[in-house]
């Protein structure tokens, strides 16, 4: 037995082809089929390396293998790591792995020390060497690299940082602690343990039934009952039915499901088995958008290891039930989140969505009854006939059981991905786990919902966050992006930008979506270069309500959202752009002038120096100036000056 | 080693009575040539039995796809809405005077190309740039200028 998923000695049978039926327990609780205290113990041994438990004599170094970690250079720690781990002949008791995100990007790259719990955060390679030396040699923990709050309180364990201490991470229970490209480290957490249940023990409608009574709802934004869909597939005529992964998140300020994808995979594919199943179907796609490689990459890895030992494929795990996945890559539309657009993409067409009725689930890809469920929704299936509907429903409300996995993102202290039950208020997402307003700003918005949604200010804050309550305030929970705001973000300019977004995304198949976001942002652009009258106010309103009422799809239903709920709320802003051509947040750069104050100003240069285009002239020692018709308004000059001699007006 | 046209044959042949194949194999030729020029879309059309108008369509639909030659280096400036407050619209500014070129341009060295992307979902690192396939996070416009002037 070289590891978890082999033989352990030569009575084990099982082989894709002719599957044990106990395979998958036999794994973590065997073996089943004969007795032996060797072939027991070495399954220990493999399952106490991956979960470490407190009385583990070995050590284990987590590094962030995530996108947000890599990015801030985490890659070389992993070899570092090693390399200092040898010099000081700890290799036996220190084992290093790479895990994926831990959602909390800022903080990169981290290291994690099991079984103590120690977290580093910002961990650079200089401090590899203290780091092995003080805390795995000597027993001490580096202070320096504990996660300090803006109060400057240091946090040495993982679950007592305010980030992580008001989450509960349900659906990111294995994302950063298990190696995600390893079948064997999510049987070890128990994986797969609900899809043996299902096989063994339940039926296709009593899991059908189980998912409705337990009250799930699509986690893509729409919020259709899970098991509604389920039983009206399984109901639908017809001997082929598909199942769906809806991978393609396309949201802007949206990365719960990458993170998931990324760091759980086996768990989104455990979702569609039992999906499968239930519905009946045989054959299951995951449409994935290009943008995220290592979603893809991941996903690839853990397809093919499920196809190694058969939990896919034709008679899974003797059952008699065949079910098999195909990854299809996007390429690049927003617009191919929608279902039927999806599906025209998956059959090779230009990715355009369709009229409904009929449904997919009675007619969708390839005309065939059609399952299509979020990445969140389909992780949330394992949970729920893991731990059953009772135990399910107790978290969240009753109209919006279970948790929501939130991006928190923008101008919060503590941006990343947030897991918590369904109805908490905002101010405890944003000022409680966020930590709030960073460089000690005032909050103004927070945009929920991408560019289907709508941004919400200060009055909002005790809102429960779960499917009803937002819609009420003109926001939506959507997909879960949280962009928060502060007081220098212009609320005209985040209309406009989402309007540029959706209007670039339109597909161009129905009129009002196509012409009239064309003509929305027009009017935008004008009010953001101060070249608008109150007459397109006006105009401005009454298209949002053309184009929200007679678009075909959601896309264009939901466009004007951004635009409604900022005028709704911030209208006197819009009014500042109009009226006094004046955009107040000084982010509009058609309004905004940079110029510098001569006396203030003691000729350092240091502007100068950075002004990207040479825009600044002057002196050693003598007051700049400012060639207005070079100047790109990047703000440089302003950031740089110790002075505070630049102005913006 | 094969040579570029060989690796299309063998792509072709694999996928040609594969319904719904259009997508993949566009993509992964032009993962072969860098770009779909009309000659390209021309064959495979042909090949998958394709009406060449559609196979243009759906080549002009997605963003993926490239019908012109690009640079040796891509920048990708993410257009999420969290780049955007914490100042990705400065980045592009200063990427585009650098440049001299446009947002989906190629610089006449074939050095560099320009172009946005739907937010790439690294969001606690805003704002972000994709140069080539590294995400660079957390930047300032003088630390992208940094980075694209190491660029060779």
């Amino acid at each position: 037995m070289r590891n978890l998923m082999e033989a352990c000695c030569q009575r084990c049978t099982h082989t894709p082809a002719s599957p044990c039926s106990e395979y998958l327990l036999c794994r973590t609780e065997g073996p089943l089929c004969h007795e032996s205290k060797e072939c027991r113990q070495q399954r220990k041994a493999f399952i106490d390396e991956v979960t470490i438990p407190s009385d583990s004599p070995g050590r284990q170094i987590i590094v962030c293998g995530g996108t947000g970690c890599t990015s801030s250079g985490a890659a070389n720690l992993v070899d570092l790591l090693n390399q200092e781990i040898t010099a000081h002949n700890l290799g036996n008791s220190v084992q290093v792995k790479k895990t994926s995100c831990h959602g909390f990007c800022e903080n990169g790259p981290i290291l994690h020390i099991k079984p103590e719990g120690i977290f580093y955060t910002k961990v650079k390679p200089k401090d590899i060497q203290d780091i092995v030396l003080s805390h795995l040699v000597n027993q001490q923990v580096v202070k320096r690299l504990l996660y300090q709050d803006t109060a400057g309180n240091s946090y040495p364990y993982f679950q007592d940082i305010p980030f992580y201490a008001g989450q509960t991470r349900l659906l990111l229970r294995n994302c950063g602690q298990i190696n995600p490209e390893s079948l064997a480290d999510y049987l070890a957490v128990g994986g797969y343990r609900s899809l043996v249940k299902v096989l063994q023990q339940m039926t296709p409608d009593e899991v059908i039934e189980e998912v409705q009574r337990s009250g799930l709802r699509g986690r893509g934004g729409a919020g259709f009952p899970t098991g509604r869909k389920w039983a009206s597939a399984r109901k639908a005529a017809g001997d082929v039915k598909y199942i769906i992964c809806n991978a393609d998140e396309g949201d802007p300020g949206a990365f719960m499901d990458r993170s998931l994808l990324e760091g759980d995979p086996h768990s989104v594919l455990e979702g569609m088995l039992i999906a499968g199943f239930a519905v009946g179907s045989t054959k299951g796609y995951i449409y994935c958008r290009a943008e995220y490689p290592l979603a893809i990459k991941r996903l690839k890895i853990a397809i093919h290891q499920a196809q190694q030992v058969g939990l896919l494929g034709s008679n899974i795990m003797g059952s008699g039930f065949q079910f098999d996945i195909a990854l299809k890559e996007g390429a690049g539309a927003f617009v191919c989140g929608e279902g039927t657009a999806l599906q025209a993409s998956i059959e090779g067409l230009r990715g355009m969505p369709r009229v409904k009725p009929p449904r997919s689930t009675e007619k969708g890809l390839w005309e065939k009854p059609t399952v299509l469920n979020n990445v969140e929704t389909l992780a949330n299936i394992p949970v729920l006939i893991q731990t059953g509907t009772e135990a399910y429903r107790k978290l969240g409300t009753v109209k919006s059981p279970g948790t929501k996995i939130f991006a928190l993102s923008g101008a919060v202290t503590n941006p990343g991905l947030v897991e918590i039950p369904m109805g908490q208020p905002l101010r405890e997402i944003i000022f409680g786990i966020g930590g709030g307003i960073r460089d000690g700003k005032s909050f103004k918005a927070v945009q929920l919902g991408g560019p289907s949604g709508g941004c919400l200010t200060e009055q909002h804050l005790e809102l429960p966050v779960d499917f009803d309550s937002l819609t009420t305030a003109g926001a939506t929970i959507g997909s879960g992006g949280m962009v928060v705001m502060g007081e220098d973000t212009c609320m005209v300019d985040v209309a406009r930008f989402f309007l540029a977004f959706t209007q670039a995304e339109s597909c161009g198949k129905c009129t009002p979506c196509r012409e009239g976001t064309k003509r929305m942002l027009e009017i935008l652009e004008r009010i953001c270069q101060g070249k608008a009258d109150l007459k397109d106010l006006g105009d401005l309103e009454r298209l949002c309500r053309v184009v929200k009422n007679t678009s075909l799809c959601g896309l264009g239903q939901a466009c004007p959202n951004p635009v409604l709920s900022t005028l709704q709320y911030f209208r006197e802003e819009y009014l500042a752009h109009i009226v006094e051509k004046r955009c107040p947040a000084g982010v509009c750069s058609s309004l905004v002038r940079y110029s510098i104050a001569a006396d203030r100003c003691r000729g350092c240069g240091l502007c100068l120096k950075n002004c990207p285009v040479g825009a600044i002239e002057g002196e050693k020692k003598q007051p700049h100036t400012i060639t207005a018709e070079r100047c790109i308004k990047c703000g440089v000059c302003l950031d740089k000056c110790k002075f505070g001699a630049v102005l913006r007006g | 080693m094969l040579s570029l046209d060989e690796k299309l044959e063998e792509l072709l042949t694999k996928y040609q009575d594969t319904p719904g194949a259009l997508i993949p194999v566009l993509q992964q030729a032009q993962e072969i040539y860098g770009y779909l020029s009309p000659e390209l879309i021309r064959i495979i059309s042909s090949r998958l039995r394709i009406p060449t108008s559609r196979t243009y369509g759906v080549a002009t639909f997605y963003s993926q796809f490239h019908l012109k030659p690009r640079g040796r280096h891509i920048i990708k400036v993410c257009q999420g809405t969290a780049c955007h407050v914490r100042g990705g619209s400065k980045l592009m500014e200063v990427l585009k005077n650098y440049l001299g070129a446009q947002p989906g341009e190629t610089t006449e060295d074939l050095k560099f190309t320009l172009e946005t992307v739907a937010c790439l979902g690294a969001c606690g690192l805003a704002p972000v740039v994709m140069i080539n396939d590294q995400t660079v996070g957390q930047l300032t416009p003088e630390k992208v200028l940094q980075k694209i002037t190491t660029c060779e």
